[in-house]
């Protein structure tokens, strides 16, 4: 099987560094706990090698907001 | 209100007998309520420790009066023990799971010890529960003490069997004592098991099943009560019993009997044991059925409850009213309030509304001041209206202007509920225009609506920002507007707006009057002149209408014919977005007023002879009909010889069928063809070319021909043997035995004709029916789900604990309802 990530089907997801975690959680006012989640042993992330406490950022093609944005805790299992 | 403490966690448990008794207030023992003289005796159901129900008695534990007294638990103390039915599965599974003789959980000490027993999950002591059973279920030993287990019978509700034997209640009681607490928690327990036998049950206070005095001034009791008597009076027999040393036999009977009365006391739908009866025969209401399903505690008194400040009437329509209004009955306007506070600006007024009294119309209810609440009456009016100061707060009676918000059952949707503005007219009913009927889904054939009365400034602006009428023009289910003129309205103003319409001055004075001013000097006006005032005068815009295309420039309706598309559709749609809602408004307004007076000048009625057809037209359709028939035997044939070209993935039959509908199908596109090309020019055709109502079908079904009937997507195929209906011979395969019917309903069917109709309509008839109760039991379903969900000021959609669900609503962050749908996007 190839990569999942390639799949047409399946947006973009991107482990978000320090940095921009920071900022996404301040943007929000939010703890991590607040976030969606997302296992650690999700298809769509399993190849990026993600830890427990990463945020995951997802961007999605949307045909009336061009590209929307969604962020996810990733938890254990 | 400030939060002083913040609720942590709830956690619910089970009382132990210890528990019940010290919450106890009095310990209930004799099933004797009232003594002679009806003073509740001391140790009865009644015992006035228990709580107040009476006016004017003080309470014997807390000293509180009616009202301030919520009530105090008693207890009883069963002779035997009883297993409380809630929780017999449980006891089932721990008699299971544990040695019949050490009482520890039948799973080996290595394997207890691979688990950290400080922190278990709930996944692990699963996995304990379910491990745990399989040895007393194959009859092993004990991995603790050697002994063998036996295997456990469990007979619902409540019976217990080791093998051939009997368990009883002490015995199983006592097996649970044993176990320890630490095999507690491997299972995760944070109860004794032995609190699942109940050796005392508490008695609800008697605030919580008061009796009532009936006209004849004899008690009624509740039936909790009944069901209390019951166990009272059978415990005090088994107790009797044993004390006389009764055979174990009837002991056991009396014991089993006390069972079931604590049983059915719990939950009297127990699937298993009869329902406990009152002497009637009615069964008993207790505790279960008190809560449960619609007609519960949850659903009847807390997810809805019954609310003050409302009113509820028939309705029906007034088209001089503008969509943001509803008239009120001037009856209902005197007994509906708003609380309205006191200042320099309106003191005058007010003091007014208060001399008026309760019973004049802008009259006044209450007053309230710092000191208390007074009610205006007849007697004290004028006193009153004297000592009405700044800050005060008068209860005024409901008057033009005021916010209300108004519904319609089922609210399936957020415009099932919109804000109006009060018109207080005579009459008894609620009256609104017709262009609003859309999203409440009502019509004047006896629906009544439901009026709410908002209580606060804060709760007044909220309804009047977000949910006033004018606001809601566009669904927010699919982007366009579902207020808007429809029926005589659409047709009304396709009358006015056809090119040949031309008008005297004084027509059109008498049609625009209270709507449109009409530019001085001019003498005659076409309809599109007239339809042009009502839009703004730069506003510009070209769309393909229903009926043609029509052109506005610069405000000014240049060709085409206004229909459904305009008065509801595209153009309104445009209206709103660049000129928003006021003027959207005015335009509906003065729209659906003007069209109806050009309909009524007009005239337009509906005859019998809209669907008369021509002689040629008639014989056309025959033929058409004719041939199809002929061409369907043709196939039929063909097929019975094994001709037919068979479709790909398709059976010899299925190919017959499929040809045969396409073919029948076709009769009545071509019979609708014809039907609208002969017809005249009928109001009935108007109608539907206008989309005012009734669709080129209908006129086709009327005129010409109705066409095949269809039950469960296909053509009646079955019935009696072999043939649909007697009225056919066996075998039959003929176009008109299957469900074609080629008369028209203006003809008349034939009685095999009407037959098949009414199959293929009581089909549709039992598929709605279906319909709605499926979605609504869907509707339910998500609104529990959804409920706490909440958009946030920065466009977040986030849960009751503020865990984020989107982090901009919808995607896009767009509101539907107040933005531009771009077609083809």
């Amino acid at each position: 099987m190839g990569s999942k990530l390639k799949n047409a089907l399946v947006p973009k997801h991107e482990i978000l560094d320090e940095k921009k975690s920071e900022k996404i959680l301040k943007f929000y006012n939010i703890t991590p706990n607040e976030l969606p989640r997302m296992l650690k042993s999700d298809p769509a992330i399993r190849e990026l090698n993600p830890k427990v406490g990463d945020i995951v950022g997802i961007t999605r093609i949307s045909p009336t907001a061009g590209n929307a944005f969604y962020y996810r805790l990733v938890i254990e299992g | 209100m400030a939060v002083r403490k913040k609720i942590d966690k709830i956690e619910f448990r089970l009382f132990s007998s210890k528990m019940i008794q010290k919450l106890s207030a009095a310990k209930i023992y004799t099933p004797n309520t009232y003594d002679e003289d009806g003073y509740p005796i001391e140790g009865g159901l009644m015992d006035p420790r228990l709580g107040v129900i009476d006016p004017g008695i003080k309470c014997k534990t807390c000293g509180g009066r009616l009202g301030e007294c919520q009530g105090h638990f008693g207890h009883v103390e069963l002779t035997r023990p009883v297993i409380h039915v809630g929780y017999a599965r449980e006891v089932y599974l721990l008699l299971k799971m544990t040695c019949r003789v050490c009482g520890r959980i039948l799973i080996q000490k290595e394997e207890l010890d691979s688990y950290k027993l400080e922190n278990i999950t709930p996944t692990e002591s699963n996995a304990i529960w379910e491990n745990a059973q399989k040895v007393s279920e194959s009859e092993g030993k004990c991995p603790h003490c050697g002994e063998k287990q036996v295997k456990i019978k469990f007979v619902r509700p409540y019976s217990y069997y080791e093998g051939e034997n009997n368990l009883l209640v002490t015995d199983i009681r006592e097996r649970f004592e044993k176990i320890n607490d630490e095999d507690l928690r491997y299972l995760g327990l944070k109860v004794r098991p032995d609190w699942l036998i109940l050796s005392s049950i508490p008695v609800l206070p008697i605030t919580t099943r008061p009796s009532i005095t009936l006209e004849s001034s004899d008690r009624s009791e509740d039936d909790l009560t009944h069901k209390l008597v019951d166990i009272l009076r059978i415990n005090q027999r088994l107790e009797e019993n044993i004390n006389s040393g009764a055979p174990q036999l009837i002991i056991e009977d009396l014991w089993d009997l006390l069972q079931y009365h604590v049983a059915t006391y719990f939950d009297n739908g127990i699937t298993g044991i009869p329902p406990a009866r009152h002497r009637s025969g009615r069964p008993l209401k207790t505790i279960a059925q008190r809560l449960k399903s619609k007609e519960g505690r949850f659903r009847k008194n807390l997810s809805g409850k019954r609310v003050n400040f409302s009113a509820r009437t028939v309705i029906s329509p007034d088209p001089n009213l503008s969509i943001n209004e509803v008239a009120v009955p001037e009856i209902i306007a005197m007994e509906l309030t708003v609380p309205e506070e006191v200042n320099d600006r309106n003191i005058e007024e007010l003091r007014l509304y208060v001399l008026n009294g309760p019973h004049v119309h802008p009259g006044a209810h209450n007053v309230i001041t710092p000191i208390g609440r007074k009610r205006i009456m007849e007697e004290n009016k004028e006193e009153i209206a004297k000592t009405v100061t700044e800050g005060d707060i008068v209860e005024r009676h409901l008057k033009d202007g005021d916010v209300v918000i108004f519904n319609r059952q089922p609210s399936l949707h957020r415009i099932s509920m919109m804000c109006h503005r009060v018109r207080v007219l005579p009459e008894k009913t609620l009256r609104l225009n017709t262009a609003v009927c859309a999203p409440y889904n009502a019509d004047f054939d006896g629906d009544e609506m439901n009026l709410h009365v908002p209580q606060s400034e804060e709760a007044i602006a909220e309804a009047d920002i977000l949910m006033k009428v004018q606001e809601c023009i566009i669904s927010p289910r699919y982007g366009k507007p579902i207020i808007g003129g429809r029926q005589d309205h659409v047709t009304g103003m396709t009358l006015l707006t056809r090119d040949e319409v031309e008008l005297s001055r004084a027509e059109a004075l008498d049609i625009t009057r209270n709507t449109v001013e009409l530019p001085k000097g001019k003498k005659r006006f076409t309809g599109k002149e007239i339809f042009s005032l009502m839009l703004p005068k730069d506003f510009s815009l070209e769309y393909k209408g229903k009926q043609s295309r029509v052109k506005i420039d610069k405000g000014k309706l240049v060709s085409g014919v206004i229909d459904k598309e305009g008065l509801g559709g595209i153009l309104l749609e445009k209206l709103f977005t660049r000129y928003g809602s006021d003027v959207s408004r005015e335009f509906i307004d003065k729209s659906t007023l003007l069209s109806i007076r050009a309909i009524m000048k007009y005239g337009f009625s509906v005859g019998i002879d809209d669907s008369d057809l021509s002689e040629e037209a008639l014989k056309k359709i025959r033929d058409i009909t004719k041939k199809a028939k002929a061409k369907v035997d043709e196939l039929v044939q063909s097929y019975h010889k094994g001709e037919l070209r068979i479709i790909p993935g398709k059976s010899m039959e299925e190919t017959l069928e499929d040809m045969v509908m396409a073919e029948l199908s076709h009769v009545r596109n071509a019979a609708g063809e014809i039907a609208e090309e002969y017809s005249r020019h009928t109001s009935s055709l108007i109608m539907s070319r206008s989309g005012a109502r009734g669709s080129l079908l209908n006129l086709t079904q009327m005129a010409g021909i109705v066409g095949q009937q269809a039950v469960r997507g296909k053509r009646i195929k079955r019935g009696y043997n072999a043939r649909t209906l007697p009225h056919f011979k066996k075998g039959d395969v003929s176009s008109e035995a299957n469900g074609f019917v080629a008369s028209s309903f203006k003809m008349g069917l034939t009685p095999t004709e009407y037959f098949f109709h009414s199959m293929g309509g009581r089909e549709s008839l039992v598929d709605t029916a279906i319909r709605t109760a499926r979605s609504g039991y869907m509707q339910r379903r998500l609104i529990n789900a959804l409920q706490d969900l909440v958009v946030y000021p920065d466009g977040t959609v986030r849960g009751d604990t503020g865990v984020i669900v989107q982090f901009n609503y919808g995607e896009d962050g767009i509101d539907p309802t107040n933005e531009c749908y771009i077609e083809g996007f």
